[in-house]
């Protein structure tokens, strides 16, 4: 048998690499979410994102909240496909980082691109099928991250489960949003609707596998 | 030749540049000193046209014009454009559309006209007079701009077709040649060559021009070159770029937006603030201005884009709202 790592007094060495493999994680996946906004700060007041910056920082955001919502997608389908469990740890951070650039998304165009002139949004949200998804969006988002505390995940218990597959629906209206919003080139809304899809393949794959726990 | 409008307009006759002006500037430049310093800022050319003498170094500064209209700088004009053919990003044509060959450049010339035949570009463009006239260019995605063109009434060209009596629309082609344009075939969606058509009477309106320059200077390949349609009151994407043919038609000729869109996009596609489109608002546009922090500032849309008192008579009668 061996020794389970987390338990102290464990062989010192193979007990540190998971928890280090997790550090590491977290470690990139701060520095990944931290470097485009940093990016985007340094350059615009360099004066560095071309004649139109507040379309470019509203479409670096808008993309990068959809990368790290569906990678946090992607994190139960990547441990049920390698076993690694411990994975698990790193989702809330990765989902965190999507709420985050999703409030930043939407404040970048609430407030430098409408300069928030709030008549002009309500007609946005109301009337742009394209911004009335993207809102949708992160309105669902909002009790996701509220939720995403151990507190809350012990709260719900079994319920948590359920009220976190929301992200599929935010997610799907965050694609939804980008085709809505694109004119011609539908490719990279193409290509996250079939990630989109594929994670949602390999869940539905597994809950199949798994035999019905209750009748 | 300057065109004269004879109505009276809230846009100054004068945003039309008066040839005065022109050619007072044109002696400006040719003083020695203005020659020194245009060559020593490596733009110089004797005939580079009237605005380098307001402004040396093109993206440096917004020249004045001789009016209101206070004229974007070259580099928004050049660096920010819709050109799909070279890239759906803003940035991606100005990057692209260098591989673009203009020299030689034929335009076909066909339909219901009395001098049908393909033309060289210099035959196409000789006979007409030059001239300089800054007009505002209004985005259908709800930005702005104030562009110095340099070109000749369309209607010259057309008057030397000779369209036949029963010709009622003349419609445009883009070049569309795969081995140039870097857009890939198998990105979906866009059926090339990009087409645009006209009214025939939208197209004889002196505002409507066939364009080769900018800022007096050589028409720059994202833009269009080496000759496009200007049409000042519609929305950006009728000014269509890069023309390979001109056909003249009864019928009303089928444009690439519409038939993409047909929802969103019409035949007519006027600037009109009060036509709801599903993606933006109309009744606003963003001017673009680098000088600006966020690179623009909002202001009202105007109907017809402010040249309602000499084109709205082509639609009197005609629901807008309909024909949109
Ligand atoms: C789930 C939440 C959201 C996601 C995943 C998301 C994602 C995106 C993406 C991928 C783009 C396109 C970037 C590109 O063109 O490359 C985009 C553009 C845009 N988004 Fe969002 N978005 C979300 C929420 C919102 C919200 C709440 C708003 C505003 C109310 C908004 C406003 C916009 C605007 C205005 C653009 C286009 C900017 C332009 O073309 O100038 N988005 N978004």
């Amino acid at each position: 048998m061996k020794p389970d790592p987390d338990v102290p007094g464990a062989r010192p060495r193979r007990a540190a690499n998971p928890r280090r493999q997790i550090l590491l994680l977290k470690t990139a996946i701060w520095a990944i979410g931290l470097a485009p906004i940093l990016w985007l700060a340094v350059n615009f007041f360099q004066r560095n994102l071309g004649i139109n910056p507040v379309e470019k920082i509203i479409h670096i955001q808008g993309r990068w909240t959809l990368v790290f919502l569906l990678a946090a997608m992607a994190v139960t389908p990547i441990r049920r496909l390698t076993g690694w469990n411990r994975i698990i740890q790193v989702r809330r951070l990765i989902g965190l980082f999507a709420f985050a650039y999703a409030c930043i998304h939407f404040l970048a165009y609430a407030g430098m691109d409408q300069l928030f002139a709030l008549s002009y949004i309500l007609e946005d949200v109301r009337d742009r099928r394209y911004i009335t998804a993207g809102f949708a969006g992160l309105v669902l988002m909002i009790p996701l991250a509220v939720t995403s505390t151990r507190g809350w995940i012990r709260r719900l218990g079994k319920r948590w489960q359920r009220l976190h597959r929301l992200a599929y629906v935010a997610a799907g209206l965050g694609v939804l949003h980008y085709f809505w919003k694109v004119k011609g080139d539908t490719f990279w809304p193409l290509v996250a609707a079939l990630t989109l899809a594929g994670l949602f393949a390999v869940r539905v794959a597994y809950r199949k596998k798994r035999p019905p726990r209750k009748k | 030749m300057i065109i004269r409008i004879r109505k009276n307009s809230d846009i100054p006759s004068s945003e039309i540049t008066p040839e005065s002006a022109y050619i007072d500037r044109r002696k400006f430049l040719g003083a020695s000193a203005g020659i020194g310093a245009a060559a020593f800022l490596g733009v110089g050319s004797p005939d580079m046209g009237p605005f380098h003498a307001a402004s040396p170094i093109p993206g440096s500064g917004r020249p004045r014009g001789p009016q209101d209209l206070e004229p974007n700088t070259w580099e928004e004009i050049t660096s920010y454009n819709n050109f799909y053919e070279f890239g759906t990003g803003k940035e991606d044509p100005s990057k692209q559309a260098h591989a673009l060959v203009t020299k030689p450049w034929t335009i076909r010339v066909d339909g219901l006209c009395n001098n049908p035949g393909d033309y060289a570009l210099e035959d196409f463009i000789t006979p007409s007079t030059i001239e300089d006239r800054v007009y505002r260019f209004r985005c259908v995605e709800a930005w702005s701009m104030v562009i110095p063109w340099r070109g000749f009434p369309l209607a010259d060209v057309i008057n030397r077709a000779e369209p036949n009596t029963s010709a009622r629309y003349v419609a445009f082609e883009t070049l569309w040649d795969p081995e140039q344009m870097p857009e890939r075939l198998w990105r979906p969606r866009i059926g090339w060559p990009y087409r645009e058509g006209l009214r025939l009477d939208e197209a004889l309106h002196p505002l409507t021009l066939m364009v080769n320059g900018l800022y007096g200077k050589e028409l720059p390949n994202q833009n269009g070159a080496p000759l496009r349609l200007i049409v000042p009151w519609k929305y950006g994407f009728k000014s269509i770029k890069s023309i390979v043919r001109m056909t003249f038609t009864e019928d009303e000729p089928p444009t690439t937006w519409a038939t993409q869109t047909p929802g969103e996009y019409g035949f007519y596609s006027n600037v009109n603030p009060d036509v709801r489109h599903p993606r933006w608002s109309q009744s606003r546009e963003k001017l673009i201005d680098s000088s600006k922090l966020f690179g623009y500032r909002w202001q009202e849309t105007q109907f017809l884009n402010g040249y309602a008192d000499e084109v709205a008579h082509l639609y009197e009668g005609m629901d807008l709202k309909e024909f949109f």
